[in-house]
């Protein structure tokens, strides 16, 4: 069968690497509305935080022997210990400023963070087996599907239900929501705010590092690898709004499968797709798809 | 005008005149450009309040075409130049307008965003050379008749290039113009509530920044004789901020000397691969948390305590 006398196997084959992105985008997008929910900042260092996340994993099979599901555990915590402490040392001593300089903060960080990689890993990408019960691929009919990349679906899935789940549906998240409304209000009404704020910074950047651990056997493992992907997430960010969690998640995904589809259609725009659609969004919707005016 | 003053400015011009017989040319002109960058960018941070994160684009797009255009068309110098510094002002009207739509860091992420389109643009088009970029790109004849492949008149080229650059921001800072900018920094409902059309105002300072930034990026390419990738890449947007930021945003001289320091720094450590990343990560992590006025900023105020 042929779309547009594109055979379908292509267009499947691509709606479920653009899927895949798209789980990523979620992942991201969330772990970054999520900060800047509670810290008002822009976490430049998450696509560096991603790439640790990969690294990590990679250096734990490599030098350690830790294999892939304790990784996939055992990464982001670690990873997200590494966020609290940034917290509590520096991110926290700019909350009453411009805004602006938690971007400039973080942003030095990642570039720290990228050149420590860069000199001691090189440029070149790492290989990260699959694991092997997920080895192999199952035959669909009308495609063929990988196990790991469908597995890489459904738990990006699962965490980002789970977070929206601990947010919108249990009492830390009212407190967190609440935190984010009004903070002063909140911290006379007997809650931690401060400490809420570290935890939700720690759980951000943890779930950027699982996404990094998710991403480890399917693209190289470099240090480089989180940069490029960070300004996309930047934009679906932005075509979202990062009012709401379940919008986040949703655009995340959406997007993914809009530039695997723009693939088929018109390569050589598939890597700007997004920023186009950007583009429009301001235009006809400047606060986001699911923002909120101020 | 004191007496300090004239001798002050009397100093500089003399330095400024004499510098290519002291100190390599190439690397004068480059810290030159760098310079006029950093103070376009800051005419937009520093003034107007608002960080962009893409001004790789308009110093990269502008290099780009003068670049093509002397080398392919054989335009002179300073059809060139004026062609980049044009291209990048009518960019920097779109991306302006666009991305006044969104306030505060929204702002940021759109100008970076819209930035890398121009770097996969760049990447994919047939006439910016890819990877290579463009190289040997004639410096040719200024007018016609003066010869730039000449360092020394280049250099005096770049200089009065970089005077009249530097001596439009500044007229701009401490024109009314400018003061409403001020004002819309500082407290944006205010400047509305006061009839001001906010939005006119952020753009023109919009264009006026990245056309400036696009002639700073036109003159690099025939300075080093090359555009490339790395001048529409998203580590220079993020350079020009950290030239802004080590110097002093919202200061005259700041980014003068932010950029003249990271130049050289990057001169200096070239040699050091990846550190000069990390080195960079680390100045900037150091300016946002110990001295957030930046050098110039902080020796003022020292200077105000110590008299």
């Amino acid at each position: 069968m042929d779309i547009f006398s594109i055979p379908s196997q292509v267009w499947f084959g691509q709606l479920l690497i653009g899927l895949i992105n798209g789980a990523f985008y979620a992942v991201l997008s969330l772990g970054l509305a999520l900060i800047f929910g509670l810290l008002n900042i822009i976490n430049f260092a998450h696509g560096a935080q991603y790439m640790m996340g990969a690294f990590l994993a990679w250096i734990g099979l490599t030098y350690l022997g830790i294999n892939y599901w304790v990784a996939l555990v055992l990464v982001p915590i670690v990873v997200g210990i590494t966020g609290v402490i940034i917290e509590r040392t520096m991110l926290k001593h700019l909350y009453k400023m411009d805004h602006l300089y938690g971007l400039l903060l973080t942003f030095g960080l990642a570039l720290v963070i990228e050149g420590l990689f860069r000199h001691f890993y090189g440029v070149s990408g790492q290989p990260y087996s699959i694991p092997d019960s997920l080895k192999g691929g199952t035959n669909l009919g009308f495609m063929f599907l990988p196990n790991y990349r469908a597995w890489v679906v459904v738990a990006s899935l699962v965490v980002c239900f789970f977070t929206w789940y601990m947010i919108e549906r249990t009492r830390i998240g009212a407190y967190l929501r609440a935190g984010t409304e009004n903070p002063e209000l909140c911290q006379a009404f007997g809650i931690n705010v401060p400490l809420m704020i570290t935890l939700a910074y720690g759980y951000g950047v943890a779930l950027a590092a699982f996404a990094g651990v998710l991403a480890a056997p399917i693209f190289q493992v470099q240090p480089l690898m989180g940069s490029n992907l960070i300004i996309v997430v930047f934009a679906v960010v932005v075509i979202g709004g990062m009012g709401s969690i379940m919008g986040a998640i949703a655009t995340g995904l959406a997007l993914g499968i809009v530039e695997g589809l723009t693939k088929v259609i018109y390569p050589p725009a598939s890597s700007t797709i997004i920023f186009m659609i950007m583009v429009v969004v301001l235009l006809i919707r400047p606060a986001g798809l699911f923002g909120r005016e101020q | 005008m004191s007496i300090n003053r004239i001798l002050f400015w009397f100093t500089l011009a003399v330095l400024a005149l004499t510098a290519p017989f002291m100190v390599y040319p190439v690397f004068l002109m480059k810290a030159l450009c760098f310079a006029l960058f950093a103070a376009a960018f800051n005419l937009l941070l520093g003034y107007a309040g608002l960080l962009s994160f893409g001004h790789a684009a308009f110093l990269g797009t502008a290099a780009y075409l003068t670049g093509y255009t002397v080398k392919d068309w054989g335009l002179t110098p300073e059809l060139g130049i004026l062609l980049g510094t044009v291209a990048a002002g009518a960019l920097g009207f779109v991306f302006g307008a666009l991305a006044i739509r969104r306030q505060g860091i929204y702002f940021a992420m759109i100008t970076l965003a819209l930035s890398q389109m121009i770097f996969f643009l760049a990447v994919q088009m047939p006439f910016t050379g890819g990877e290579d970029g463009l190289q040997a790109v004639p410096r040719g004849y200024l007018f016609g008749f003066i010869d730039l492949n000449d360092n020394l008149s280049m250099y005096y080229f770049v200089l009065t290039i970089f005077v009249l650059g530097v001596g439009l921001i500044y007229r701009t800072v401490h024109s009314p113009f400018g003061q409403v900018l001020t004002a819309i920094k500082e407290n944006e409902p205010r400047a509305i509530s006061l009839g001001y059309q906010v939005d006119r105002y952020k753009l023109l300072a919009f264009v006026l920044s990245a056309a400036l930034a696009g002639l700073a990026g036109a003159t690099k390419t025939l300075v080093l004789q090359l555009a490339s990738l790395s001048d529409v890449h998203w580590h220079m947007s993020g350079e020009v901020v950290l030239m802004t930021l080590l110097g002093g945003m919202g200061t005259q001289a700041g980014p003068l000397v932010g950029a003249v320091l990271v130049v050289g720094l990057q001169n200096y450590l070239a040699d050091l691969g990846s550190w000069v990343t990390i080195i960079t990560g680390g100045i900037f992590v150091t300016c946002v948390l110990l001295f957030r006025r930046g050098i110039v900023g902080e020796l003022r105020a020292l200077w105000k305590r110590s008299f």
